[in-house]
């Protein structure tokens, strides 16, 4: 194999490695607070893609046509309606079951995404079919040899490692990242310190689904298309790659997220039957390696979450 | 005695019920007969009418079990030459059957399993491979059906015993996203056109005949009402007795508290492994017996959202108890049916539901009733 395909591979792989990371921040955070999971993450992760794509249209249709306004509308509505959606998921779905059995937790998340998912089916127009994605990035780039280095590619990597950048920046250099971790080591030290438990629930759940749109946002213009299912294969591997690297560690859920890029992309080259079981490869990864190291590589940390 | 004429004339106004609803054409008569049917669920419910009687069922519990019996075959004499809804009926019987394998699993063990409808597809399509390949007789396929579900339950077993709560349910999610997508894409298995089966027969039965006994004559569909009901009779009853027996009372001890479980000596493992074979044993065979039905699978009766319709009934049902699970199945199955304006948002509108039932009743609509270790004294 060249260096030119082996270096394709590598950007292909670098690019699901950022929307899983993103998706598993994501997850770990939401651990972090409230030592929970919230399973309807990865449809929380379409919505943000078809608001995008909503904005998109609308825009288009009053005829704004500047490719750096439409870029900013469409992830400014992408990262707002998945932050209100967040915030309602934590305020109605997750906190009055907070203290019911675990199970409970689970089945109401997942039959919360389940809604999302059925209500973009049905009410978005067209929501049944795969939707195509706008490309508001430009299409030209680099050529080394044989390998094409494209900027939107390039451009979406950068802002997605600024994105975890921040987050981490937020978390461990404000007040608000202090309550949140005060919040994630004990949650009645942290009330009793006069730390608003709500408010930093909710901020949280906006920060964790705002990071989701833009994993859903560079998903569509990455592949250039957006499907009502799409985000039950990222939260599913966005979750694992959360366990594999220790729920409510930051740094494990990115760690995990590129890891299962990896295996992913040597998968698809490794295996003969490529490209048709490459999802069918995916879930078995998922389940092998949870068989494998069911509390993750890195491992929870009980003192350090978050 | 008065209790079992209350019974009696009770389960007579719900299956004459069932039979206006499986009749009734016009969708404004259908959405009446749910209304009425809203309604008076709702007052029982606040007025506690029925709670005596509920108690007497579960102390005669033969009598009220024969009495679901004989409901389920007065309706399908009833109906013997309405083919849709014969079908209709059958499909509700499969779905308790599977369902009840379900409950083995989450209600009794608590083994978390969101791939329902996977295991129901595994006996589906074993009964589809063995019926086109072999000449094995149709009984044992149907149970082929039941064994290869349970054994295609092995791989899971590792993951699933390693892991706990969200991390046990992940897997099960995986496994059912992963069979949906395998079945795309694999020709040998007919990929998305699916698969045909031939006419189901047992000994000289031949079920794409219509049934013609002396005058008596009906849709063919009567055969596999019958089969159900037996399949529904057996399964019920292994079920109940699971539950009753020392291994029920073990599966609960698991499902409440592992370590408290592991502590009394309890093999843990060996437990949730019994449960999941269990009831992935009853799904399949629920599964092959539909394949035969309705002679056709595809992948898409197989996703996860179908799997996510099977723990709907569980937990709109009351997790752990058969007969809710039993009225769950009927509503989740026939309203959709019946009332075509909700066909399309029947997973929207379910899944709400499902939201609202743990947010606000938890227990379900029939919740279990407590394990009785000691006989009442009359």
């Amino acid at each position: 194999m060249s260096v030119d395909v082996v270096a394709q591979y590598v950007m292909n792989g670098a690019m699901l490695g950022m929307m899983y990371a993103l998706v598993a921040v994501g997850f770990t955070l939401f651990f972090g607070v409230l030592d929970i999971i919230q399973f309807s993450h990865g449809d929380v992760v379409t919505v943000g893609a078809f608001a995008g794509l909503a904005a998109w249209t609308l825009l288009t249709a009053s005829g704004v046509t500047s490719a750096g306004v439409l870029l900013l509308a469409v992830t400014g509505a992408a990262a707002a309606v998945t932050a209100l959606l967040g915030v309602g998921v934590a305020r109605f779905i997750v906190l009055p079951v907070k203290s019911a059995p675990q199970l409970n937790v689970l089945l109401v998340t997942l039959m919360g995404g389940t809604v999302l998912r059925e209500c973009l089916r049905l009410f978005y127009p067209g929501g049944s079919q795969p939707k195509l994605f706008p490309a508001l990035l430009p299409t030209s780039g680099w050529t080394f040899g044989r390998f094409f280095l494209r900027f939107d590619n390039v451009i979406l990597l950068v802002s997605g490692a600024l994105l975890i950048a921040g987050t981490h920046l937020l978390i461990t250099r404000t007040r608000l990242g202090l309550a949140i971790r005060a919040v994630a080591q004990d949650e009645e030290t942290a009330r009793t310190m006069g730390i608003d438990f709500r408010r930093v629930v909710l901020v949280t759940f906006a920060l964790g689904s705002a990071l989701a749109a833009f994993a859903g946002v560079m998903d569509g213009l990455y592949y250039n298309e957006v499907f009502f299912g799409m985000g039950l294969l990222l939260g599913v591997i966005g979750f694992a790659a959360a366990i594999l690297g220790g729920l409510g560690n930051m740094y494990g859920a990115i760690v995990g997220g590129f890891l299962f890029a990896a295996l992913q992309t040597v998968g698809a080259v490794a295996l003969p039957f490529a490209s048709a079981y490459k999802d069918v490869f995916a879930f078995a990864v998922v389940i092998v390696l949870m068989a494998i190291r069911p509390t993750g590589l890195i491992g929870e940390r009980a003192s350090e979450r978050v | 005695m008065r209790s079992r004429g209350a019974a009696v004339a009770l389960t007579a106004a719900v299956t004459a019920f069932v039979w206006g609803l499986l009749r009734a054409e016009s969708q404004s008569a259908i959405a009446a007969l749910l209304a009425l049917a809203v309604a008076a669920g709702f007052v029982l419910l606040k007025t506690r009418w029925l709670d005596p009687l509920a108690g007497a069922a579960l102390a005669n519990e033969r009598f009220a079990q024969g009495l679901a019996v004989a409901s389920v075959a007065a309706l399908a004499l009833v109906l013997r030459d309405d083919d849709f809804a014969l079908l209709l009926v059958t499909r509700v019987l499969i779905v308790i059957v599977a369902c009840l394998g379900l409950n083995v699993q989450f209600g009794y063990a608590g083994v978390v399993n969101f791939a329902g409808a996977s295991f129901f597809g595994v006996g589906g399509y074993t009964a589809a491979v063995l019926a086109r390949a072999t000449g094995l007789p149709h009984v044992l396929i149907l149970l082929a059906g039941g064994v290869t579900a349970a054994l295609t339950g092995t791989v899971l077993l590792l993951p699933i015993l390693r892991t706990r709560g969200h991390y046990a349910a992940l897997i099960t999610i995986a496994f059912a996203l992963l069979f949906r997508t395998f079945l795309e894409v694999n020709d040998a298995l007919g990929g998305p056109q699916g698969l045909k089966l031939g006419e189901m027969r047992i000994g000289p039965i031949r079920f794409n005949d219509p049934v013609g006994i002396g005058p008596f004559e009906g849709s063919f569909y009567l055969k596999y009402v019958a089969v159900a009901l037996i399949l529904l009779a057996l399964a019920f009853a292994l079920v109940l007795r699971l539950e009753r027996s020392w291994i029920g009372l073990a599966l609960d001890a698991v499902r409440i508290d592992e370590i408290a479980a592991a502590s009394f000596g309890l093999d843990v493992a060996r437990w949730k492994i019994a449960a999941f074979t269990i009831g992935n044993f009853v799904i399949g065979v629920a599964g092959a017996l539909s394949a035969f039905m309705i002679g056709f699978i595809a992948p898409n009766n197989y996703t996860f959202a179908e799997s996510l319709i099977f723990v709907s009934v569980l937990l709109l049902g009351g997790i752990g108890n058969p007969w809710g699970l039993s009225l769950a199945a009927a509503i989740v199955i026939l309203v959709p049916e019946k009332l075509q304006v909700i066909q399309e948002y029947r997973f929207l509108m379910f899944a709400t539901l499902v939201v609202l039932v743990l947010l606000f009743r938890p227990v379900g609509l029939l919740p279990r009733p407590l394990r009785r270790l000691v006989e009442r004294s009359p």
